[in-house]
């Protein structure tokens, strides 16, 4: 081992073995920046593990298997399937939103101001845009963990009537997307976190209730519906529930293209905003 | 791929008429420096007086307002991430990651730079030995001391072998032997041969450490040379530093010791007498029948430059 530390190191750093992630993050540098959210999620997966498969279970077992019991027994099916089934994506596009909510709000703020973490990660080659795209791609790939194991949970209680529901996991990782991006954009600029609980209660938890969760959204009042199809939770609760039940569609397309909107719209909002931060 | 700087005689770092405003307000104001390949070059000044400001934009993490400014050849307006690739920055504020250990905290910095994994287990060892963190290579980042945090992010900024460090007050809030233990590392990267630009308000730090410094006073450049040319062109070799006990005698003192000295300047709470020779004119202020409560013969400092420059002490 050398004694010297430091000096400039002219020889350019392929001389070592590169594996094809070291490829890929080369051309798409974002990827270092989900990397340390990956390694740090390593360390803690095990504790989570559990919640993640109790939680589909209990969800499902108390709405589904419980109040859906009731439903079935007095209106039966509920958009031509039974209650289990159709409550079932309605948790799993919600679950992604709130779990992307979450880690777009105070884990943010904690990079930017408290820890300063994305500061440490804006002086080395990475651009702000980076620090930004590979954080949300994070979460994108957390949630599309998260709603794979629902999704195999939910399989072996009978609510996943179709093998399309294997792609209920990409529409709740677009669906965790279309909250992470801009929501991370607003959080970056935010001089303090008391807003936060704030946007949890007046605009997360309504649209976790009222967005075609729990219920189709034409049992709103007809006044109220225009509200549901504005909401992205709605558009992914219907990507989900397309593909559990098989009934993918057209508006399938519509759907992703709404999700996608929001994506795009908060990536330009994410990428200015980190930069007005980290490099102002 | 951007070319490197030219030649080895090439400056590291060239600043021209180098501005950065916020809105209305000027954080630095025209200043023109240029760093050389193995100096420690250094910033002293007062807080607020724009270092800080310097260094970001020195990092490519500020954009300049006006002026021209050269990093290794390049510029950071259109060469960012080719310049911080070879940079090392060291922080005023910790931004180590406390969600991982001191290792994890290397390897992932290691990664941000692309490095290949061995590469990083490599030098990350290296580095810790370097920065005496070998036993604490499993630890997390909460429970080390302020000293052990600094020089964590010290090894952390040379993870990818810059040419150059930037050091942003490395030693503010750590105390005398943790400072000097700090200084000591810092010798050695000299010694290694890499460039080292650092902001401090600490005279000793800029006396110690700096090869060549610019002082700065409310984001303009004052004063450039080495510490001794400095204190050369605008000091006396000696200060004799009197107290006395009421104000008034202070005052009633100032008469008489201004034909003692070459100057004299009165501070809140002491009068200081610039002389070539201390102690001789300390036998004129006793022959004169002046009394003050204490009195102490020193060397002039980088602080009495920047008191004749700017009629303030460093840390008003």
């Amino acid at each position: 081992m050398s004694d010297r530390v430091a000096v400039a190191d002219a020889s350019p750093p392929t001389a070592a073995p590169r594996s094809a992630f070291d490829t890929l993050a080369a051309a798409v540098p974002m990827l270092r920046v989900a990397e340390r959210e990956a390694r740090v999620w390593r360390r803690f997966w095990r504790s989570s593990a559990l919640t993640l498969v109790l939680m589909p279970l209990m969800f499902l077992g108390a709405m589904g298997l419980g109040l859906g019991g009731l439903v079935d027994e007095n209106t039966g099916p509920v958009e031509g399937v039974d209650y289990l089934a159709f409550v079932a994506p309605g948790i799993l596009a919600a679950s992604a939103m709130q779990g992307a909510a979450g880690q777009s709000l105070w884990p943010v703020m904690g990079g930017m101001k408290w820890l300063r973490t994305f500061h440490g990660a804006a002086a080395t080659p990475l651009r702000p845009g980076d620090v930004f795209g590979g954080w949300v791609l994070w979460i994108g790939a957390r949630e599309a963990m998260n709603a794979t194991i629902f999704v195999a949970v939910a399989a072996a209680l009978g609510a996943v009537p179709s093998p399309w529901g294997v792609l209920a996991v990409p529409a709740a990782s677009l669906t965790g997307l279309a909250f992470a991006a801009p929501m991370s954009a607003y959080s970056a600029v935010q001089d303090s976190d008391l807003g936060f609980p704030v946007i949890m209660r007046v605009a997360i938890l309504p649209l976790f209730l009222f967005s075609g969760t729990f219920f189709p959204v034409d049992q709103l009042p007809d006044w109220l519906q225009p509200v549901a199809w504005i909401s992205p939770l709605w558009h992914g609760v219907e990507l989900c529930r397309g593909a559990t039940t098989g009934t993918l569609g057209l508006a399938a397309a519509g759907h992703v293209a709404y999700l996608a909107a929001f994506i795009a719209v908060g990536c330009w909002f994410g990428v200015r905003n980190f930069a007005s931060r980290l490099a102002p | 791929m951007p070319e490197p700087a030219g030649s080895a005689s090439a400056p590291l770092i060239e600043a021209k008429a180098l501005t950065k405003r916020f809105g209305d307000h000027v954080a630095v104001d025209r200043v023109d420096f240029t760093v050389q390949r193995g100096e420690v070059f250094g910033f002293l000044g007062p807080n607020g007086a724009g270092k800080t400001t310097i260094m970001r934009m020195i990092a490519c993490v500020s954009p300049i307002t006006d002026g021209e400014l050269s990093v290794l050849g390049m510029s950071p307006v259109t060469d960012g991430p080719a310049i911080r690739s070879r940079l090392g920055v060291v922080p005023q504020e910790d931004n180590l990651d406390t969600e991982l250990t001191v290792w994890d905290n290397l390897v992932i910095y290691g990664r941000y730079f692309g490095l290949p994994m061995a590469q990083i287990r490599e030098r990350a060892s290296e580095l810790l030995h370097f920065a005496r963190l070998d036993d604490r290579r499993t630890s997390r980042v909460d429970p080390l001391s302020g000293g052990m945090k600094r020089r964590l992010i010290i090894a952390r900024s040379l993870i990818n072998r810059p040419e150059l460090v930037l050091l942003d007050e490395p030693t503010t809030g750590l105390d005398p032997q943790a400072r000097h233990l700090l200084w000591e590392r810092l010798y050695r990267l000299k010694r290694e041969g890499v460039t080292l630009v650092l902001t401090t308000h600490y005279m000793d730090e800029a006396e110690q450490l700096c090869d060549r410094l610019v002082i700065m006073d409310g984001g303009r450049i004052v004063a450039e040379g080495s510490p001794r040319q400095l204190i050369d062109r605008y000091c006396t070799r000696e200060v004799v530093e009197l107290r006395f006990a009421l104000p008034e005698q202070q005052d009633a003192a100032l008469p008489p010791l201004g034909a003692l000295g070459d100057r004299v300047e009165p501070l809140g709470d002491r009068v200081l007498l610039y002389t070539s020779h201390g102690d001789e004119a300390l036998a004129r202020v006793t022959r004169d029948g002046i009394q003050p409560d204490s009195v102490l013969v020193r060397r002039a400092t980088l602080e009495d430059v920047f008191l004749t420059l700017t009629g303030r002490t460093l840390d008003e």
